[in-house]
C-alpha cells in the first residue's frame, strides 16, 4: 500500500482514500450519496452552498464534505441526526428565496433543488415573509434566465472563469443582494457558454430555444455523436415524439470530457427548417415536380450514365458518415466516375500523395493537455473545435508554450506565448523562419528543396522563440488547422510544419473542418487514393481541375455548393454548365434548386446510423434517433439502392454495420498500423510564393457556417459568430489609406465579380488584407478565398 | 303429525304468499323514491367526476400552464399536451386534448393540477355523433369551463372543507 493512502470511515464503512482527497469526492467514489449543489466534478471547490454537511468526529460544528480533505482516522457520519439537522437546516434557508414555480419551469422533473427538497425538505414552509424578486438578463439567444430561481452556488461563474475561460457571468452583491448576472449588459459570447444550462442545479439558466417545449420526464434519450467538427463529441440526444428536442452532452472523459460545443448543442434547431426536404424531387423544365423514389432513382442512374464519366464528378460531405462516403465512391467508381472528393474548402492540392493515410491529430486528443508546446498554423482553435481548443487551453494555464502563427489576431481565452499575424505569402515564410532557426540550432543545414524558402524566410524573435520553444518543450506537436488546409500554399506549409517537426522532435498534427474528415480520406473520399488508402489504377482530378466549365454530370452529397466550396462562383458556374446534377441532400437550398436536376431527400446525422471517425482515429458507431420528415431515406440507403439499379456487385448490404464492417475488412487487409505522425518532403525545390500587389482577401468558415444544418439553426445563427453579422474587415490604418471608415457600407470586387456588405475596422488583420468570411450568403457569389481585391464605398 | 297439518294448511291458504306480500303492502305507502329521468336527476356530490373542462381566471386569462402533471398522472393516457412558449413570455399550451374513450374519469387530473384548471364537472349526459367527436379539444375543453364556470366554482367550494 503506498503511503500517502488513508483509513477513514463513513456510516461505519471503512474506505482507503489518498490523502487530501476532497471527502464527497470519496463517497462519491464509494456510493455513498452526499447532497450538494455548488460542488462539481470538473469545478473548483467554492463549498458555498452548504448542503454537503457532514458530521466528522471531533469537530465542533458539521463540514462541508466538498472542502474537508480526508485524513487518516477519520470518521464521518452523512446521515446522522447531526448531520441531517444540518442538511435539512440548509435546504431550508435554500428554499426561502426559490420560487414555488417548478410547474412552468423548464428544469422541473430533472432539478437538483427538487430532488434534494424531496430528501431534505420539510413538507410545509415556515417562512411567511416576502420572497426577494431578481430581474431577469438577458444574456443572448441560446441561454433564458429566470435569475429569481437562483440559489447562488457559483457553478455558471466558476465555468466562466475556470473552462470557458471568459468571466462573463459574474456575482455582484452579497448575501440577500447577491445576483448573478454578466458585468455589462452583453450576451455571452463563448462558444461552451450552453453548458451552464447543464451545470444549473435549478432552472435559473435554461435552454432558450426549447423553452416550454418539453418536460424532461416525455424525453427519450439517443446516444449520438456530433458531426460539426473533428472532435466528435459524445452527446445525448432527446427525442420526443421523433422529433430532437435538445441535445446534451454524454460523458466521455477521453473525448469531450462532460462538455459539448453550443454548436454540437443547437444545430438540431436546423432539423425543422423550412427548406427541409421531405419527398424526391425532379426538374421538368424550369419547374421542381415531387415525385416518388423509383422515378426519381431511375433519372438519376440515367441520369449519370448518360454523361461520359471521365467530366463527370461528385463532391461529397465532410460531414457525410464512413458509411455514405465509402458507398458513394464504391458507387462513382463502379461508374467510371474517378473525380470525387471531400476537400471542398482546399485550393492546394499539390502535395496530395504524400499525405498521410487520414489527417490525424498525431495523438489521443487527451495528450493535447500535456504537451508543453504547441505551435498552431492557421487555426483558430477555439471556434473551430472548441473542446480541442479546452485541452490545449488546459495545457497552456498549466505552462505550456502554445504558439500560433494565423491569417489574423485570433483572441484566445488562454496565454499564448508567440503569434504571428500574416497574408498567406507571410504566414509561409513566418513559418520558414521557425524552420531556419530550429535548423539553426540543431546545428543542421536545409534540405536541398528547402534552400530557397528558407533563404527569403523571415528572421525575428517570434520566430526563434517558437522555435525554441518546440525544440525544449516535451511532447511539442505543430498542428495545420481549419485554414491551414484551405491556405493557397498548403503544400509549403505541409513541408516545412514537417521539417519544423523533423529538426525539433515535435509531432505533426491535423485538425482538419468537417466531423469525419478523417472517416472521409479512410472511405476513400478522395480523388487520388481508394478506401483504405489503396492506390488507385487511375487518379481521379481533384476539384480545382474538374469543377470547370465543360463539366456533364456531376453528384453532390450533403452540399451546398454556394456556401460548402472554395470560389463558389466557379463552382456554381461548373455546375450551371453541367448537363446533369444530382443532389442528395437533406435541405433544398436556392442554389441547389438552381443548379441540380434530381434532389433526393437524405436523412440528416440525427435520423440515421452511421459512424464518424474523429481526428484522433477514433471510430464511433451511432443510430438514428430522430424520425425523418416524410419520404426522407438514410443516404447510405439511397446509395445502395443506387449501386444495385447500376447493376454493380457488391451492394447487398442489409445494415449501416456491415458497411462499415466491409471497410473495416479493408482496413485490415491493406494492413494498415499505427498512425503517420510525420511528414517528409521528397526533395523537389519549394518555390518561395510570389509577392502580392494590391488588397489580399484573407478569411475562413466561421463556426456557424461550417454546415447546412448548422447554418439553418436559427438561434445559433442570432449569435455574433453568425453569417449574419458577417462584416468585411480590415486594418484600420489601411482603411485610413483608403478613406474608408468603421460602418461603411462597402462593395469588394474580385475577378469581376462583387459582393457589398459593411466594413469593421479591426486591428487583428495584417494590413494589405482584407477578412471576408466565408460560407456566408454576404460572401457567397465571389471567388477563391484567396487573391487580390479591390475595395471601393458605395 | 302436527307440523304436517301445519304445512298442509300453509300450502292450501297461500301462507307464504301473502307474506311475500307484506313487502310490496309496506312499500305501497311509503314515500316513493323513483326519479323521472330524463324529466328529473338524481342529486350529485360536489365530487361528482364528470365531462371535463378547462377554467379560466376572472381576468380572462386561461389557467394552464402546460406544466404537463395531468398528461403524467393520467393512468389511461388520455391527455395529449403540447407547449410553447407563448408570445408574451409565458408557458402555455398550443394543444390540450383528452380522449373521452380513453379516459376511466377518475379525477386524477384534478388531483394533480397545480393551478386548479383541468377539472372534471357535473356534466353527465352528452353523446357523440361521429368518429373524432370524442376527442375533447382545448377550444372545447375552454368553452365549457366558460359555460359553467359559476357551477364549477360552486362545487370546488362546497367540497373544500373537505381537503
Amino acid at each position: 500500500m503506498s503511503e500517502d493512502l488513508v483509513n477513514i470511515e463513513v456510516d461505519g464503512i471503512p474506505l482507503k482514500a489518498k490523502k487530501g482527497t476532497m471527502l464527497i469526492r470519496v463517497t462519491d467514489e464509494a456510493g455513498i450519496r452526499i447532497p450538494r449543489f455548488c460542488y462539481h466534478d470538473k469545478l473548483s471547490v467554492a463549498a458555498n452552498c452548504r448542503m454537503c454537511l457532514v458530521e466528522v468526529e471531533k469537530a465542533p460544528k458539521p463540514m462541508p464534505a466538498c472542502a474537508t480533505p480526508v485524513a487518516e482516522g477519520m470518521r464521518v457520519w452523512t446521515r446522522s441526526p447531526k448531520a441531517l439537522a444540518a442538511q435539512k437546516a440548509t435546504m431550508e434557508f435554500l428554499l426561502i428565496n426559490h420560487p414555488l414555480d417548478c410547474p412552468v419551469c423548464d428544469q422541473g422533473g430533472e432539478c437538483e433543488l427538487q430532488d434534494v427538497s424531496m430528501g431534505y425538505g420539510e413538507g410545509i414552509s415556515r417562512y411567511s415573509e416576502a420572497k426577494r424578486a431578481v430581474k431577469d438578463k438577458d444574456i443572448g439567444p441560446l441561454i433564458a434566465t429566470e435569475m429569481t430561481r437562483c440559489i447562488h452556488c457559483t457553478r455558471c461563474v466558476r465555468f466562466g472563469e475556470e473552462i470557458a475561460g471568459l468571466r462573463e457571468l459574474g456575482a455582484t452583491g452579497r448575501g440577500e443582494f447577491m445576483e448573478i448576472g454578466t458585468f455589462v449588459e452583453k450576451s455571452v459570447t463563448s462558444e461552451l457558454s450552453g453548458n451552464v444550462i447543464d451545470l444549473c442545479p435549478v432552472g435559473a439558466l435554461t435552454a432558450k430555444p426549447s423553452r416550454f417545449t418539453y418536460r424532461a420526464w416525455e424525453l427519450v434519450q439517443h446516444a449520438s455523436v456530433a458531426p460539426h467538427d473533428g472532435v466528435g463529441s459524445n452527446i445525448h440526444l432527446h427525442t420526443y415524439n421523433g422529433r430532437v428536442m435538445r441535445v446534451v452532452p454524454r460523458h466521455n472523459e477521453a473525448v469531450n470530457e462532460t462538455w459539448i460545443s453550443d454548436r454540437d448543442r443547437f444545430s438540431y434547431t436546423g432539423l425543422g427548417a423550412a427548406d427541409r426536404l421531405t419527398a424526391p424531387m425532379i426538374r421538368e423544365g424550369d419547374q421542381w415536380v415531387t415525385t416518388d423514389w423509383e422515378t426519381a432513382l431511375t433519372r438519376v442512374v440515367e441520369g449519370l450514365r448518360g454523361q461520359p464519366a471521365e467530366a463527370c464528378g461528385a463532391l461529397l460531405s465532410p460531414q457525410a458518415s464512413v458509411e455514405e462516403l465509402y458507398l458513394a465512391q464504391q458507387w462513382l467508381r463502379g461508374l467510371g466516375v474517378r473525380n470525387l472528393d471531400h476537400r471542398l474548402r482546399q485550393s492546394d492540392f499539390s502535395d496530395q500523395d504524400r499525405a498521410p493515410l487520414f489527417p490525424y491529430l498525431g495523438d489521443a486528443l487527451e495528450a493535447l493537455e500535456q504537451t508543453r508546446a504547441c505551435l498552431l498554423v492557421g487555426s483558430e482553435i477555439r471556434k473551430d473545435q472548441p473542446l480541442a481548443g479546452h485541452r490545449l487551453r488546459k495545457a497552456a494555464l498549466g505552462g505550456a508554450r502554445v504558439m500560433a502563427i494565423n491569417p489574423r489576431q485570433v483572441p484566445f481565452n488562454f496565454p499564448v506565448a508567440e503569434t504571428v499575424s500574416a497574408d498567406p505569402r507571410g504566414m509561409v515564410l513566418a513559418l520558414a523562419g521557425v524552420a531556419r532557426a530550429a535548423l539553426e540550432r540543431a546545428g543542421r543545414t536545409a534540405p536541398e528543396g528547402f534552400k530557397a524558402l528558407l533563404q527569403a524566410a523571415r528572421t525575428d524573435e517570434t520566430v526563434r522563440a517558437m522555435a525554441q520553444a518546440l525544440a525544449e518543450g516535451e511532447g511539442a506537436r505543430v498542428l495545420l488547422g481549419v485554414q491551414a488546409h484551405a491556405h493557397p500554399h498548403f503544400a509549403l506549409l505541409r513541408a516545412l510544419a514537417g521539417l519544423v517537426c523533423e529538426t525539433t522532435g515535435a509531432t505533426l498534427g491535423y485538425l482538419p473542418d468537417g466531423g469525419n474528415g478523417a472517416g472521409a480520406w479512410l472511405a476513400g473520399a478522395v480523388a487520388h487514393r481508394g478506401p483504405a488508402g489503396e492506390s488507385l489504377d487511375a487518379a481521379g482530378q481533384t476539384p480545382d481541375q474538374w469543377l470547370q466549365p465543360g463539366l456533364k454530370g456531376c453528384l453532390l452529397l450533403n452540399v451546398e455548393p454556394d456556401m460548402d466550396c472554395e470560389d463558389p462562383a466557379r463552382v456554381m458556374k461548373a455546375l450551371g454548365s453541367a448537363a446533369f446534377v444530382a443532389a442528395l441532400t437533406p435541405f433544398a437550398g436556392e442554389a441547389l434548386k438552381r443548379v441540380a436536376h434530381v434532389l433526393l431527400p437524405v436523412a440528416t446525422f440525427a435520423e440515421t446510423s452511421g459512424t464518424y471517425v474523429n481526428v484522433e482515429g477514433r471510430w464511433q458507431s451511432v443510430a438514428g434517433a430522430a424520425q425523418p420528415p416524410g419520404e426522407t431515406r438514410p443516404a447510405w440507403k439511397v446509395l445502395r439502392v443506387l449501386g444495385n439499379m447500376s447493376g454493380l456487385e457488391g451492394f447487398e448490404y442489409l445494415s449501416s454495420e456491415e458497411v462499415r464492417d466491409a471497410l473495416k475488412d479493408r482496413l485490415r487487409a491493406a494492413g494498415v498500423e499505427g498512425f503517420d505522425t510525420v511528414y517528409r518532403h521528397d526533395g523537389a525545390s519549394l518555390a518561395v510564393p510570389e509577392a502580392s500587389r494590391g488588397l489580399q482577401r484573407i478569411g475562413a468558415v466561421g463556426p456557424y457556417g461550417v454546415d447546412s444544418l448548422v447554418r439553418r439553426a436559427a438561434p445559433l445563427q442570432a449569435t455574433q459568430d453568425a453569417g449574419a453579422h458577417a462584416l468585411a474587415r480590415i486594418h484600420p490604418r489601411q482603411a485610413r489609406s483608403l478613406g474608408l471608415e468603421e460602418g461603411d457600407q462597402v462593395e469588394v470586387r474580385q475577378e469581376g465579380l462583387s459582393a457589398r456588405l459593411p466594413l469593421a475596422l479591426d486591428e487583428a488583420i495584417p494590413e494589405g488584407c482584407l477578412w471576408l468570411p466565408v460560407g456566408v450568403a454576404a460572401t457567397r457569389h465571389l471567388g477563391r478565398s484567396h487573391g487580390a481585391v479591390e475595395l471601393n464605398k458605395v | 303429525m302436527a307440523t304436517a297439518i301445519l304445512q298442509f294448511f300453509k300450502t292450501f291458504m297461500l301462507w307464504e304468499l301473502l307474506v311475500g306480500l307484506k313487502l310490496t303492502g309496506r312499500h305501497l305507502f311509503r314515500r316513493k323514491i323513483t326519479v323521472q329521468f330524463p324529466e328529473e336527476n338524481t342529486p350529485i356530490s360536489p365530487r361528482f367526476r364528470g365531462l371535463h373542462a378547462l377554467r379560466r381566471y376572472p381576468n380572462g386569462e386561461e389557467r394552464c400552464i402546460a406544466c404537463k402533471l395531468c398528461e403524467a398522472v393520467c393512468p389511461a393516457l388520455a391527455i395529449t399536451i403540447e407547449s410553447a412558449l407563448r408570445e408574451d413570455g409565458t408557458r402555455r399550451t398550443t394543444r390540450y386534448d383528452i380522449d373521452l374513450f380513453k379516459c376511466i374519469y377518475c379525477g386524477f387530473c384534478e388531483e394533480a393540477c397545480p393551478v386548479d384548471s383541468i377539472v372534471e364537472t357535473h356534466i353527465q349526459h352528452y353523446h357523440f355523433e361521429s368518429r373524432g367527436e370524442q376527442i375533447m379539444t382545448k377550444e372545447k375543453l375552454l368553452a365549457i369551463g366558460d359555460k359553467y364556470e359559476a357551477e364549477i366554482a360552486a362545487a370546488r367550494a362546497a367540497d373544500a372543507p373537505y381537503r
